[in-house]
């Protein structure tokens, strides 16, 4: 059906000198074959790591995507160009997915300086697809100044964005029930900057209300994860030498006309700024360094398992355990120890 | 491998009628492949560059206007500058009999008009590029 298809290699030469259809094609790579993928990556990943990474997140209905559109828009009126990953979920039943995010980003159409990718989640948790690291690596090393990653409609513990992205926007909106609800525990820890969306709507000091008094509470988890205790983080701009010192700042917005996107982007080259000045850049990437390694460790390792043990005996002991004659920790340990 | 099929569902022209375009877009996704959906008023334009940045395999057009002979032929077109002449393009919405063998001349392989079984445009999909 399709024509001839390129070598992974010749689909990242394509993409690293700027041929969209290669990184298109080399995307798709990254999705669908692992072996493949492997490969292409380590080709991008020593190219990669000078583009800011924005994860975008929040629950459904916030005006992510279109937040999404304006920000690119802005970052493009810089000068800066923007690659773009929208996620959106898989059908657990048909395996199948409806990619709905570029319908609020039409504004991006006929602009070669942006690159626009859906995907759908494939079975994976946590709001991000399993490759959604290696394609924002793909659109990094193939130039992009900024890589915008806007996550399936998060909400509490949809927080792996956290461990790909370098300044993580959380997104609210009024009116979508009870706020502090809405943000509560996990997906507010991992904001660097608050967005209130939809500003305009009654009920929005509300929300900021309700956010600075989520902050108050001395939440700032990455704060007491550096220094082992809570800290007393004061209002105004904080001295820079201090890891802890950032307080994500809640910035209001009109996604839909365009209002306060430059104070959000001002915030975000703050935030990445700060990143850099308090070493928090680089815990950071190394803390995502460990568990992207982790996670194709323990991949790697349970694709051998597999193999050496082999479909009939691994069947056989999954029925055992089904049974009860056997417990799942013996089962694996089994398994593995042979 | 774990290629899915990837389909763009695009609603090029003027006419603000999308009730079908949906329909298709939940049957295929309910067939197992990625449905991206853009939208109502797409230019050719557009829809080109959607196609190739989503590394699609099908490109659905769905035109209610009227004005399929002028759209078709530039979504066609486009999609051939940009390489992407081995995408599988179809036809949805209301084509007057007479203008089918022109459509098809122009490379477009499937014409579905308001009564077709949803079913069916799946298993066109599947069996044409598989």
């Amino acid at each position: 059906m399709r024509q001839a298809r390129r070598s992974p290699r010749e689909l990242v030469d394509g993409a690293l000198t700027g041929d969209r259809r290669a990184l298109a094609r080399l995307i798709s790579l990254l999705e669908s074959d692992t072996q493949a993928a492997a490969e292409c990556v380590a080709h991008l990943h020593p190219r990669a790591g000078r583009a800011a990474t924005v994860g975008v997140t929040g629950a459904p209905g916030t005006g992510k995507s279109t937040l999404v559109n304006e920000l690119a828009k802005a970052f493009r009126r810089q000068g800066r160009t923007v690659g773009v990953i929208a996620i959106d979920p898989t059908s657990p039943f048909s395996g199948g997915a409806i990619l709905g995010d570029r319908i609020r980003m039409r504004d991006l159409s006929g602009d070669d300086g942006v690159f626009i990718r859906s995907m759908a989640t494939r079975g994976s948790l946590g709001g991000l697809a399993r490759a959604t690291a290696d394609v924002a690596c793909a659109l990094d090393a193939a130039g992009f100044d900024v890589v915008l990653i806007e996550t399936v409609g998060a909400g509490q513990s949809e927080v792996d964005i956290a461990r790909t992205a370098g300044s993580v926007l959380v997104v609210e909106a009024p009116g979508l029930g009870d706020e502090v609800q809405a943000i509560k525990a996990g997906i507010l820890e991992i904001a660097d900057v608050l967005v209130v969306n939809k500003a305009d709507r009654e009920g929005a000091e509300n929300t900021v209300r309700a956010l600075q008094a989520m902050l108050d509470l001395g939440a700032a988890p990455r704060a007491v994860r550096h220094h082992g205790q809570v800290m007393d983080v004061p209002d105004s701009s904080p001295p820079a030498d201090r890891a802890s010192d950032w307080r994500p700042p809640i910035v209001k917005t009109v996604a839909v006309e365009g209002k306060g996107i430059d104070e959000l982007v001002a915030a975000i080259d703050r935030h990445q700024t700060h990143l850099e000045a308090s070493g928090e850049g680089e815990a950071r990437r190394r803390q995502r360094a460990e568990a992207e390694l982790e996670t194709i460790l323990r991949e790697t390792l349970l694709a051998r398992l597999r193999q050496q043990v082999g479909r009939v005996e691994l069947d056989g002991v999954v029925d055992r355990v089904a049974s009860r004659e056997l417990d799942p920790y013996t089962a694996a340990r089994t398994l593995i120890d042979g | 491998m774990d290629r899915k099929i990837r389909v763009l569902i695009a609603k090029p022209g003027l006419d603000g009628h999308d009730r079908g375009a949906k329909v298709i877009a939940r049957a295929l996704r309910d067939a197992g492949m990625e449905v991206i959906y853009t939208g109502l008023r797409q230019t050719p334009e557009m829809v080109a560059e959607a196609a190739l940045q989503e590394d699609v395999d099908v490109v659905g057009l769905s035109i209610l206007s009227g004005a399929h002979m002028t759209l078709v032929p530039r979504v066609v077109e486009l999609l051939k500058q940009k390489g992407l002449d081995d995408v599988l393009v179809f036809v949805g919405g209301i084509i007057p009999d007479e203008d089918v063998a022109s459509l098809k001349a122009l490379g477009v392989r499937g014409i579905f008009g308001p009564g077709a079984n949803t079913t069916e445009v799946a298993r066109f999909i599947v069996e044409q590029v598989e």
